[in-house]
């Protein structure tokens, strides 16, 4: 394994960790944000909704074991 | 000092704190059951290391456009509290093992008697070297994350490296003058309060990024930061009963 891709493991599992489908659900709540954002309507309330959403998943899914 | 500031310096101050106690720990069992003189090297070592990712790492966030640092550093900051808030609901309650800083000294300070001293190194012990500098340079890069990311989305790297650093003095006064790991430092509960923390300004700066309007602006943060308190303190409560209802079923 070469040092570049070493880093690059490293740094997802520092940031991601083992749950990389929450990771995944902040990158398409940001892109919502942007599309609702970009039409001129209000696009705040997407992301603390995603975070309520994601975070009781995540929790489940520790449970779970998953 | 505007109250985003605020927010700011108390979450890399608590954030820095908790990560400041975990690698005391570690530096205090190597010194102890090894020696300090490696230990030292090991984490003078790991300190010039951290000094080099921030001297790389900050000047590139900085220069990135304020939009774009806010979305992808806010983001990042999102994931990284998230999974911080997570184990953090878990351990309040009750299903994961909480931290502790003397069960955990006392782990290493028996796995570091059980290694032989073997040949030294430049008069070093390569043992005690390698495990301080492994643990100064793990824990720091948390701290390192945290401070660039809070930091540089507010232009504020001045602020949180200060915040930073008196957390850092603050933990290794106080560890060196009782010579002992920090096990009464509320460590659970400081750490369930930078994931909220975390999450809640991740939040702000990814949405604010994105191009969305906080209604409010930086005020905003007074009611997202309370409301995923409430959020987190909710679901570890609804876990508590789940658990308690699940004992009396079996039981029953």
């Amino acid at each position: 394994m070469n040092a570049v891709r070493r880093v690059a493991l490293g740094v997802w599992d520092f940031v991601v960790g083992d749950d990389w489908i929450t990771a995944a659900g902040v990158a398409v709540a940001i892109a919502i944000t942007a599309m609702i954002a970009s039409s001129g309507a209000a696009a705040w309330w997407v992301m603390p909704a995603a975070v309520l959403v994601l975070l009781v998943q995540s929790v489940g899914r520790a449970l779970r074991g998953g | 000092m505007s109250a985003a500031e605020l927010g700011l310096a108390v979450s890399v101050f608590l954030a820095c704190a908790v990560e400041a106690v975990e690698a005391l720990t570690i530096v205090l069992a190597m010194g102890t059951t090894r020696s300090w003189r490696p230990t030292w090297y090991g984490v003078a070592a790991a300190t010039v290391a951290l000094a080099v990712v921030v001297a790389i790492a900050g000047p590139a966030l900085t220069a990135l456009p304020l939009g774009v640092l806010r979305v992808v550093v806010g983001g990042l900051l999102l994931v990284f509290g998230l999974q911080w808030l997570r184990k953090a609901i878990l351990r309040a309650a009750g299903l994961k093992a909480l931290h502790d800083e003397a069960a955990l000294f006392a782990e290493e300070s028996e796995r570091a008697r059980a290694v032989a001293h073997g040949p030294e190194r430049a008069g070093i012990d390569p043992y005690a070297f390698t495990v301080s500098f492994k643990g100064v340079l793990l824990e720091g890069l948390e701290v390192v994350f945290i401070v660039l990311t809070f930091g540089a989305n507010q232009h504020r790297i001045g602020l949180a490296a200060i915040a930073a650093l008196a957390a850092v003095a603050v933990v290794v006064a106080v560890g060196f003058a009782v010579r002992a790991p920090l096990a009464r430092v509320p460590e659970n509960a400081l750490k369930f309060a930078v994931g909220v923390m975390l999450a809640s300004f991740g939040t702000f700066w990814s949405a604010e990024g994105a191009g969305a309007h906080w209604p409010g602006g930086d005020a905003a943060l007074l009611v997202i930061i309370p409301g995923l308190l409430i959020a987190a303190l909710t679901i570890v409560s609804w876990l508590r009963r789940a658990a308690a209802s699940r004992l009396v079923e079996r039981s029953a």
